[in-house]
């Protein structure tokens, strides 16, 4: 089917979005001109440059491309769509390092306080947001988008969605972490933790999630296999929640609408429930929901395994995404939140733990009868490890939520070890090992460049990972019991700052810990790098594939 | 046909598959979130809360652009030792008007709720500029820069109309007289500072910098910390009335 090539013309996408452009360009010249504070004039100048770039792109790629855009299939095998989910693997190694970076800098200042500066830009109060919505979002966030990618293809048999839509994703959300991290610096945030972008990154966030919805969601609709793959109903639940997190916890009234600030809808308790319903969400399905996904294709795939139990999926996922949704006021116990919510909110997160802990055996499990090549494949053992580092904070979770436990936990770094376990253990580790498999994959490799160096990042992260929590642990436990401890007449035993001085080698041992945590990332990055650059290629084997039963 | 081959249908079709996770999400968002709305008992009824001034307002926004959440909790818990360290148990009504609320969720530094009246202005602003002056243990960032800074006023009305859109019950005339207040509550001789005093009774009047001059960020930010958790009057507050 050969076209001349005077019939080339601009799909609907590809003027839509030209359009589409251009107009943001033109509002956001607007709004640069107007803008009532610098960040905001910042970001909008930004957006309009971002805005006329995505038109040349645009209109360059129209010119340069051939009259018919890529096919879906060649010769009976699906033409998978790989290039968006290069670029969003490469920004995942980028944001990770970027994001640990400014985890060891924050962990430090809370043991040597000098290293704030005294600046506006680099006080830790700017600089801890920018850490966690680097790694959740920035790090975490492209380690999805770039998983969801490409599970959704290869276990559906056909192309992404799309043509532009997919690269729309990926570009917007990184242009999102952008305007964030920039914002968080400059001081603008709405204080929502883990929601902090102002309005305007809010509302293009909206859009950015909308489609990606509307891709992974299509791609799934035209797939060529009977069933929908267990790690597709993750990811579905995982962008679908998200989306009404998102919209539920943010809706807010501009000061300007040429200004950065604005004021939530929500006030108070109403405020916290709803921020802490978000907050918890976004482990439960940003975190886990998501990176549960990840597990179930690349575990079984790497281990060359099924997953143990089809069965043990299905309760495993709609028991998680029940169950997961009541546990936010548990991020409230004993606060001015009424009685009856903390209660809900224990007791959910209590039965928790089930689901919790049937998806790791589930995972865990699929290595029977491979459980030797933990001994020889680095990769798979980091793998396996992050499911472990999954089941232990999936029981510390909920042992946390029990209001007795709570009232020594809360407030304390025994939170942050928590927190810290589930981000370095399960996420971190799961998203590594992703990565180890993805990129031989999508860069046509025969394997890593050294399996060796997988060792070391395995080694040299897991020692750091124990130094953070155990340290974690102990300030926190110290912590709760200083505050409550009370002398033989009655008196409370120490002032507050006698819990922050204690508080200075566990810091220290923490800061040594993420350090090392770091190091191990640097050397995935060069491992990575060189797997693309000197890695032996892979030959493509032309045996048709077979729709499974 | 077994439970698990009735599965099939959300294995098999994408939409029946999202339309079945958006009902299971919902249940437990909505059991927990909608009677917040509209339970009496949620937010206790109390003498004294009001809406916050103009220069309180300035340092509230201050305090959330610093990030001040992320290491003060404002939020004292009915426990022992907390009500002895901090004071007495924070009410919801003590942070209605919040948006957003600032209850935070770690204390690397102590909780902030009842601080308004504890320490003097000399000492806040002292202790803001190098924190180690006082405390020589302190981890906490210095904030020399926001002696430096002047208050812009220009937008404070607008700060306040906003508010009221999204439920804090400021008045026509607050509203009216926005930029005047902002400059009459950081300076005791102004010609403005008794008719503020009408519009927000009992509201402190101070130069709390210590500077001549135009409002800084500093005068705003101790202005704020200094009204945190004296507004209900614990001594007149009638715990009965409001057993939850």
């Amino acid at each position: 089917m050969s076209q001349p090539l005077n019939s080339k013309s601009m799909t609907i996408g590809e003027s839509g979005l030209a359009v589409f452009f251009a107009a943001a360009a033109f509002l956001c010249l607007i709004g640069a001109a107007k803008a009532v504070d610098v960040a905001f004039g910042f970001h909008a100048a930004l957006g309009a440059a971002a805005s006329l770039a995505s038109v040349f792109v645009i209109l360059n790629r129209y010119f340069d491309r051939p009259s018919l855009l890529p096919p879906q299939e060649i010769n009976g095998r699906p033409n998978y769509n790989m290039g968006p989910i290069k670029f969003a693997t490469v920004m995942s190694v980028f944001w990770g390092i970027a994001g640990f970076t400014v985890g060891l800098l924050i962990a430090s200042q809370l043991a040597w306080p000098a290293l704030n500066f005294d600046l506006p830009w680099t006080s830790f109060g700017r600089l801890r947001p920018l850490h966690t919505s680097a790694v959740i979002f920035a790090f975490g966030g492209n380690v999805l988008i770039a998983t969801s990618f490409y599970v959704v293809q290869k276990t559906s048999r056909v192309r992404l969605a799309g043509d532009l839509a997919p690269w729309f994703v990926v570009l917007g959300y990184n242009f999102f972490i952008l305007i964030a991290g920039t914002g968080y610096l400059l001081g603008v945030t709405q204080s929502k933790e883990y929601a902090e972008p102002e309005w305007y990154a809010d509302l293009w966030l909206t859009i950015v999630w909308v489609t990606y919805l509307l891709v992974f969601l299509m791609t799934l609709v035209k797939r060529k296999e009977p069933h929908i793959f267990v790690a597709n109903w993750f990811y579905l639940a995982f962008i679908v929640t998200i989306a009404v997190l998102h919209l539920g916890n943010n809706p807010a009234v501009p000061v300007s609408v040429f200004g950065s600030k604005s004021y939530i809808v929500w006030g108070g308790v109403q405020d916290a429930m709803f921020q802490w319903w978000y907050g918890h969400n976004a482990v439960g399905f940003f975190l886990t929901a998501g990176f549960l996904a990840i597990m179930y294709y690349f575990i079984p795939k790497r281990a060359e395994r099924p997953i143990y139990s089809y069965r043990l999926s299905i309760i495993h996922f709609w028991a998680l995404i029940f169950l997961y949704i009541w546990a936010g006021p548990h991020h409230l116990h004993y606060t001015a939140l009424p009685d009856w919510a903390q209660t809900l909110g224990m007791t959910f997160s209590i039965m928790l733990w089930m689901p919790s802990w049937g998806g790791m055996i589930n995972g865990l499990m699929t290595l029977s009868g491979a459980w030797d090549k933990l001994r020889t494949d680095p990769v798979l053992r980091m793998l396996v490890v992050s499911v472990a580092f999954y089941g232990m904070s999936t029981f510390e979770g909920p042992m946390m939520s029990i209001k007795v436990v709570n009232s020594l936990s809360h407030y304390t770094d025994w939170t942050i070890g928590h927190v810290h376990s589930g981000a370095l253990g399960w996420v971190g580790f799961v998203s590594f090992g992703a990565l180890y498999c993805m990129v031989p994959w999508l860069w046509d490799r025969k394997g890593l460049y050294s399996l060796k160096l997988v060792n070391w990042h395995f080694w040299i992260a897991t020692i750091g990972i124990v130094l953070y929590i155990s340290a974690m642990w102990v300030s926190g436990i110290l912590q709760g019991l200083m505050w409550r401890a009370y002398t033989s007449l009655g008196f409370l035993e120490y002032s507050f700052i006698e819990s922050v001085e204690a508080m200075h080698p566990f810091y220290m041992i923490r800061a040594a810990g993420g350090a090392l945590f770091l190091i191990g990332s640097l050397i995935m990055a060069y491992n990575l790098w060189m797997t693309v650059r000197v890695g032996e290629a892979e030959v493509q084997s032309p045996v048709a594939l077979q729709p499974a039963e | 046909m077994s439970f698990w081959t009735r599965h099939q249908i959300f294995e098999k079709n994408s939409i029946v598959l999202i339309v079945g996770i958006l009902a299971v999400i919902a249940i437990g968002g909505l059991v927990e979130i909608t009677p917040l709305f509209y339970l009496k008992s949620t937010i206790e009824v109390v003498d004294g809360v009001r809406p916050y001034t103009p220069l309180e307002l300035t340092g509230r926004n201050i305090y959330v652009r610093e990030g001040c959440y992320l290491c003060h909790s404002q939020m004292i818990r009915p426990l022992r030792d907390e009500v002895e360290r901090y004071g007495h148990f924070s009410l919801a009504a003590e942070s209605m008007y919040d948006h957003p609320f600032q209850w935070g969720s770690k204390r690397t530094g102590p909780d902030l709720a009842r601080v308004g009246a504890k320490y003097s202005d000399d000492w806040h602003v002292t202790h803001l500029t190098n924190p180690r002056a006082i405390v020589p243990q302190s981890v906490m960032p210095g904030y020399s820069f926001l002696a430096q800074t002047e208050v812009d006023p220009a937008t404070i009305a607008d700060h306040l109309r906003t508010s009221r859109i999204v439920g804090v019950p400021y008045t026509d005339d607050q509203i009216a007289n926005a930029v005047a207040d902002l400059t009459a509550q950081a300076d005791p001789d102004n010609a403005g500072a008794d008719a503020f005093t009408k519009r927000y009774p009992k509201a402190v009047v101070r130069n709390f910098d210590g500077k001549a001059g135009a409002p800084t960020e500093m005068d705003a930010l101790i202005a704020y910390l200094q009204v945190l958790g004296t507004l209900v009057d614990f001594k007149l507050y009638n715990e009965k009335a409001n057993l939850r």
